[in-house]
């Protein structure tokens, strides 16, 4: 099963695998409106819940999503500082030179960092770990449907993103086969400066460039005698199917949304966060 | 009429080079291919033989000459753009570079493009795939990764697309140039299956000429002309024009020619030094025997 799709995609027969792409795209754009919805520190509280409830479900291991936040480790921690740096408060807790570090500032960071965690648990749990990129690209196209009335090319830009997932693994390859071969006769891609480096690279990309529009062209040609003619009268094979289960986590997820605004109006922005920056 | 099911009028076609000249690739080709035949085409590089190919299928339009597909003039000006997608549907095309002619990311969801670019309904889809993908025998590879397949499975899917369209006709346009011998030996005996089984009509361009004596007639192209056109044995008879086209003809096919006009009765399709080894072996031991 490993070996079926590319990317992060998390094998899986969680409900949140069988869900119907649309709807998944639907709960996410949902999912980070409430996210930024959130303003005390109870709807924090359901926010965070609602992530571990989310992995919970999708039975996606603790370490495969360590794994996806691990690369965005820094700008977690730069917009960390950024908040502790630059919120100012009543008191500050110490002060050093000019940096006066003050408990709002401390709570912000704290908040915003939680924020762009959940957020991101959030996004891949819902999408990129559960959802095939085959059945994202069509949820994406068939969602995106009602935009060719106004003569957007939808099925296009779906196509395009298509091919674009099947020719990444195939241009990695050919990569790794161009800077071996440059290797071989002397190329040097791992010391040197920066600018060096860069150099070093341009005898990889020029021919990688070369190939990418001769495939380009053949793949054209061979897509014209498969009789493609764009989306127009176009069916296809499988039909997403939208059941009641993704019904269920559209209501669900609207019904959370609204729980959060609640839990904003009765207990207030007292802990106010984006107040909190002057 | 006659029976064929493609035949071409004095075809030409010409490329227009970078400074907008003309320059001839087809020169004038006239040629007939039966419903079912199995024909290979040879001929050196740039002797024109894909650009044939691709005016067959109307990739490419004919500078002037006629071709009838199916007893239908495709040049016609009454052609319509569903005409065009049918032509392309009856005349399948299949080709060298076998990453180059895959779109999908799996392998049933590539076999079903050609199918759902038709219009075809969902279930009929379903069951066009799964009969392709068995008549190329990769079944067990359907929900695969394509990329992740050897060369010569990636062909095979390639032609799994072509055939769930259902084609009277397919064009392999080199399409064991880039595979290993035994995924050149996989193809092969696939291409044979599909012509001598499901009745395809099949044009093999190829280098190889042991792939192009299994075919039943070989077309040799030269300088954007048919050079010359028989069966294999009528080809491989006379080796010394064909190298003066460039074309390679196997030590051993022009052994066993020479000992056919010493008296010999030697299959010129014996290609493979084992083969021909054992061929004259067995005519050896025969003749010994029966002089005892
Ligand atoms: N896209 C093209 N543009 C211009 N000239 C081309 C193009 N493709 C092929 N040719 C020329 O047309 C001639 C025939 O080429 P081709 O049909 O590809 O031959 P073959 O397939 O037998 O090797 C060659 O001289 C080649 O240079
Ligand atoms: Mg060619």
């Amino acid at each position: 099963m490993k070996d079926i799709t590319l990317g992060q995609y998390y094998p899986g027969n969680s409900v949140l695998h069988k869900a119907d792409p649309r709807a998944k795209l639907v709960v996410t754009i949902l999912y980070i409106v409430a996210i930024f919805l959130a303003k005390s520190i109870y709807s924090y509280g359901a926010v965070v819940l609602s992530a571990i409830l989310l992995l919970v479900i999708s039975r996606v291991s603790v370490s495969v999503v360590l794994k996806g936040i691990k690369p965005l480790i820094y700008v977690i921690v730069i917009t960390g500082i950024m908040n502790i740096l630059f919120t100012t408060g009543k008191t500050p807790l110490f002060q050093w030179w000019i940096i006066k570090v003050y408990p709002e500032g401390l709570r912000a960071a704290g908040l915003m960092v939680i924020r762009i965690i959940v957020l991101i648990m959030g996004s891949s749990l819902l999408l990129t770990y559960t959802t095939t990129p085959i059945a994202l690209t069509d949820g994406i196209e068939q969602l995106l449907a009602p935009l060719k009335k106004i003569k957007l090319p939808v099925h296009d830009f779906a196509m395009m993103m298509t091919i674009a997932l099947r020719f990444i693994p195939t241009l990695l390859e050919e990569t790794d086969k161009i800077m071996n071969a440059q290797k071989a006769r002397g190329g040097d891609f791992s010391s040197g400066s920066l600018i060096q480096r860069a150099k070093a690279l341009v005898p990889v990309l020029v021919p990688l460039f070369v190939s990418a529009f001769r495939r380009a062209d053949e793949l054209a040609v061979a897509m014209e005698c498969r009789c493609y003619r764009g989306g127009d009268g176009r069916t296809r094979m499988t039909k997403l199917k939208f059941a009641a289960r993704d019904w269920f986590l559209v209501i669900f997820t609207v019904l959370f949304c609204a729980l959060l605004v609640t839990l904003n109006i009765y207990f207030g922005p007292a802990q106010v966060v984006v107040e909190a920056v002057v | 009429m006659s029976d064929a099911f493609i035949r071409t009028e004095n075809l030409t076609f010409a490329y227009e080079n970078d400074e907008g000249k003309e320059v001839p690739a087809v020169k004038g080709i006239s040629l007939e291919i039966k419903e079912g035949e199995f024909v290979a085409m040879l001929g050196h590089n740039g002797s024109g033989k894909s650009t044939f190919a691709k005016l067959l299928n109307m990739i490419l339009t004919p500078t002037s000459g006629k071709i009838y597909i199916d007893g239908r003039d495709i040049t016609a000006d009454d052609m319509t753009e569903d005409d065009m997608f049918d032509v392309r549907r009856k005349v399948g095309m299949v080709f060298q570079n076998p990453d180059n002619q895959i779109v999908a990311t799996i392998v049933e969801e590539d076999v079903a493009f050609g199918p759902e670019n038709l219009g075809i309904e969902p279930e009929k889809i379903r069951r066009r795939v799964d009969q392709a993908l068995e008549t190329v025998g990769m079944t067990e590879y359907a929900k695969h990764a394509p990329h992740k397949l050897s060369g010569g499975q990636k062909q095979r899917i390639a032609i799994a697309g072509i055939i769930a369209m259902r084609p009277r006709c397919i064009i392999f346009d080199e399409s064991t140039a880039m595979l290993d011998p035994l995924g050149r030996e996989e193809l092969m005996s696939t291409i044979e299956k599909l012509n001598r089984e499901e009745g395809i009509t099949v044009i093999h361009i190829t280098h190889y000429m042991n792939e192009a004596a299994k075919a039943d007639r070989i077309v040799v192209f030269d300088d954007g002309q048919v050079f010359a056109d028989g069966t294999p044995e009528e080809i491989f008879s006379y080796p010394e024009p064909l190298r003066a086209v460039g074309l390679d003809v196997p030590q051993t096919v022009e052994l066993l020619f020479k000992l056919n006009k010493m008296g010999g009765n030697f299959n010129l399709k014996n290609i493979s030094t084992e083969d021909c080894a054992a061929v004259i072996a067995e005519a050896y031991r025969k003749a010994t025997e029966s002089k005892n």
